[in-house]
């Protein structure tokens, strides 16, 4: 039963879909302080080879070396993403032409490429890596449950944890009410004595951490090498998972999910020798694919504004001309 | 310190705020280079020797120029109506498929070389203008996000393009012959469809290839187009103001499909230069073209010249004389992705630089009387 076709996409979309996770939990928390940062892309690349880095520099056992590299990932995202907030909170830059740029600069051409080279991170494979051996191997083996839930990393179910978090921060805490009110309509939460600029530059900030994880998930966890651009994109689905996660957390996870399971599918059809059509062409593009055929119901339900775009997502704030 | 609002922007910082980015971000290049173990200055020698003096450097640096400025201009159209069209990449992939089958296809049946190159330039707009309509369509009918889209895009393109060529015995694959059976490969272009190109006999021959002539002319004819006509002007009514442009009766839909179709257009246009122009086949290797990135390249360029087309082919020739240095001395004191590096530092400080053009900052604590605390 384990090994039915659903039960393995499944479980390994459940793998797939935790960069996806990650991504879009930190793009979230950006956007709903109103700052759109389409530099994702770029951020996860330049998390994913700092952690390969440090796991591969650092002499330590696995479990210290892999927090490191997870703790290091994180800073790195986190620097990527000051860039732009420096950008487009202080300087009051464009924040769609910022992102782009960021990506262009730490992208699959860019700043991860150039430590990729300088550091010589392509040769070898992760002395450490995350393994599925959280729980006991009889308790994997249980039907259904066992391969998808109990089969994971701690990043998966750490993952789960920041969902629950982002989830509670926002619609439960003072904090995460303040961080709404500077997203929707900034010259009021202003007015309130909220520091808007302070606001979004944490919450920016904190959506480069979760990047930078997300970036190390591949590293350390899904391909445990260095490739250089090896996230393929997952960045810019993140951002299309926010959208279509109606900026909620939950709904993040469920769509991080049937992604994961997307880009899962193909290799696993392939392996069982089912071919539909030809097989490189679309089993590689599907996820792609998939992505745009998703955007298009969303945006044309016409659910967007009322469903939970900040209303200044995207909008400088200057005080001065409120 | 504050930050005002400028009334008026002074046409010198228009072009000295550019160029000091341009000068500021080699400086924190430098930096980066510096921490990194390299020295900066011998990297900068190497880079200014082989983007211009070395023999033949001129030569190659048009050949990375040129489909710089077409991506270039790409974004630009686009970009000029606030349609951030990222699709550049997949279109000039699309452009080069089109083009190549005309090119393979009228070549191959004795048409004069003049029409074929027509037919692959119309071919390669075609192609790629195609494929931007699917982001422009589902921008204009269900308000679908242009930006995502058409990134998604680039990806599937550049899965066509390798699919064609590498994993089915397309038209576009060379199925005779004793190298075409160990390794896949694309079919050469017949003669007739090979672009010509100018020779100027200076500093050990410069080829001037057809599809520069052409980016220039393309370049005029937007630049005519967005500053001269109706069209342009509403387009950027629409950029600017969407609400304006509706109460005012402009074609919202009608604009996004046309402006989209052009900017499509001159990205496969590029493409089709890359077939007729430079590789004179279909180059579908996944470390080929498609690692050249000349579609997000082309947006560094499009901003950096501010979207006005007569500027993005300046700005196409230097961001292209940066890329040829890179690609030539690629190796261990020039990792690859420093050029990625230089191009998003002076995208960042082109954008920061902005600042200094839309505001005036003032230092002083006199405050006037007017301003609310």
């Amino acid at each position: 039963m384990n090994n039915s076709l659903l039960v393995v996409v499944l479980a390994s979309g459940v793998a797939y879909g935790t960069p996806l996770l990650y991504g879009a939990l930190g793009e979230l928390l950006a956007e709903r302080s109103g700052v759109l940062n389409l530099g994702v892309e770029g951020m996860m690349l330049v998390g994913a080879v700092m952690g390969f880095w440090t796991v591969q520099r650092l002499h330590a056992d696995t479990a210290l070396s892999l927090a490191a590299a997870v703790g290091v990932a994180a800073l790195a995202g986190m620097a990527m993403a000051a860039i732009h907030a420096f950008l487009v909170i202080t300087l009051r830059a464009s924040q769609i032409v910022s992102g782009l740029a960021l990506t262009i600069f730490a992208g699959a051409a860019g700043l991860s490429s150039y430590l990729g080279n300088d550091l010589n991170l392509a040769d070898n494979p992760a002395r450490h890596a995350f393994n599925a051996a959280v729980f006991p191997s009889s308790m994997q083996g249980w039907p259904i449950v066992g391969p998808i839930i109990f089969g994971q990393n701690v990043l998966v179910y750490a993952s789960w944890v920041c969902v629950v978090g982002v989830s509670l921060y926002l619609s439960r805490t003072r904090l995460g009410l303040n961080v709404r009110a500077v997203g929707e309509a900034p010259a009021s939460a202003d007015a309130m004595g909220i520091n808007v600029t302070a606001y979004r530059y944490a919450h920016t900030l904190a959506g480069g951490a979760f990047a930078g994880v997300a970036g190390a998930t591949f590293t350390l966890a899904i391909t445990p090498q260095w490739v250089s651009g090896i996230t393929g994109g997952a960045g810019w689905i993140a951002i299309a998972l926010v959208i279509f996660a109606f900026w909620r957390p939950a709904l993040c996870l469920v769509g991080a999910y049937f992604f994961g399971a997307l880009q899962a599918l193909s290799p696993q059809l392939q392996a069982r020798g089912i071919n539909l059509g030809p097989t490189e062409l679309w089993a590689n593009s599907l996820p792609y694919v998939m992505t745009v055929v998703v955007l298009v119901f969303v945006s044309a339900s016409g659910a967007r504004r009322r469903l939970g775009a900040p209303a200044s997502l995207g909008l400088p704030y200057v005080r001065e001309e409120r | 310190m504050r930050i005002e609002r400028r009334l008026r922007q002074p046409r010198w910082l228009i072009v000295a705020v550019p160029a000091g980015s341009l000068v500021f971000a080699f400086f924190a290049a430098g930096l980066v280079l510096y921490a990194t173990g390299h020295n900066a200055l011998s990297s900068y020698r190497q880079i200014v020797d082989a983007a211009f003096l070395n023999s033949g450097a001129i030569g190659q640096t048009l050949t990375q120029a040129t489909p710089l400025a077409f991506t270039g201009l790409a974004a630009a159209a686009a970009f000029r109506m606030r349609l951030f069209n990222i699709g550049a990449e997949g279109q000039l992939f699309m452009g080069a498929i089109t083009a190549d089958a005309a090119g393979l296809y009228l070549g191959g049946h004795g048409w004069p070389t003049a029409l074929v190159i027509f037919a692959m330039v119309i071919a390669g707009c075609a192609g790629g203008a195609a494929w931007a309509l699917i982001p422009g369509a589902l921008r204009a009918f269900f308000k679908t996000n242009e930006i995502i889209t058409s990134l998604m895009l680039n990806y599937v393109a550049a899965y066509v393009l390798t699919y064609l060529v590498f994993n089915t015995e397309s038209y576009w694959r060379q199925t005779k012959g004793f190298n075409a059976s160990v390794f896949p490969t694309s079919k050469t272009l017949p003669n007739d469809a090979l672009w010509p190109s100018a020779m100027i006999h200076a500093r050990g021959g410069i080829a001037l290839p057809l599809g520069a002539g052409i980016a220039v002319l393309v370049a005029f004819l937007l630049w005519f187009l967005f500053t001269r006509t109706r069209f342009g002007f509403e387009a950027q009514v629409l950029g600017d103001s969407p609400r304006a442009a509706q109460y005012a009766g402009m074609r919202t839909r009608r604009k996004i499909l046309a402006v989209m179709g052009i900017s499509g257009a001159v990205a496969g246009l590029g493409g089709a230069s890359q077939v007729g122009d430079f590789a004179h086949m279909l180059d579908a290797d996944p470390n080929g073209l498609q690692k050249q990135y000349y579609g997000y390249t082309g947006i560094v360029v499009a901003a950096l010249a501010r979207y006005n087309p007569l500027a993005v082919v300046v700005v196409a020739f230097l961001i292209g004389a940066l890329q040829n240095a890179g690609n030539t001395l690629q190796g261990a004191d020039f990792p690859s992705g420093l050029v990625g590096v230089m191009q998003g530092i002076i995208l960042f400080s082109a954008l920061g630089g902005e600042l200094l053009v839309r505001y005036r900052v003032r230092v002083g604590r006199t405050m006037p009387a007017t301003e609310a605390a």
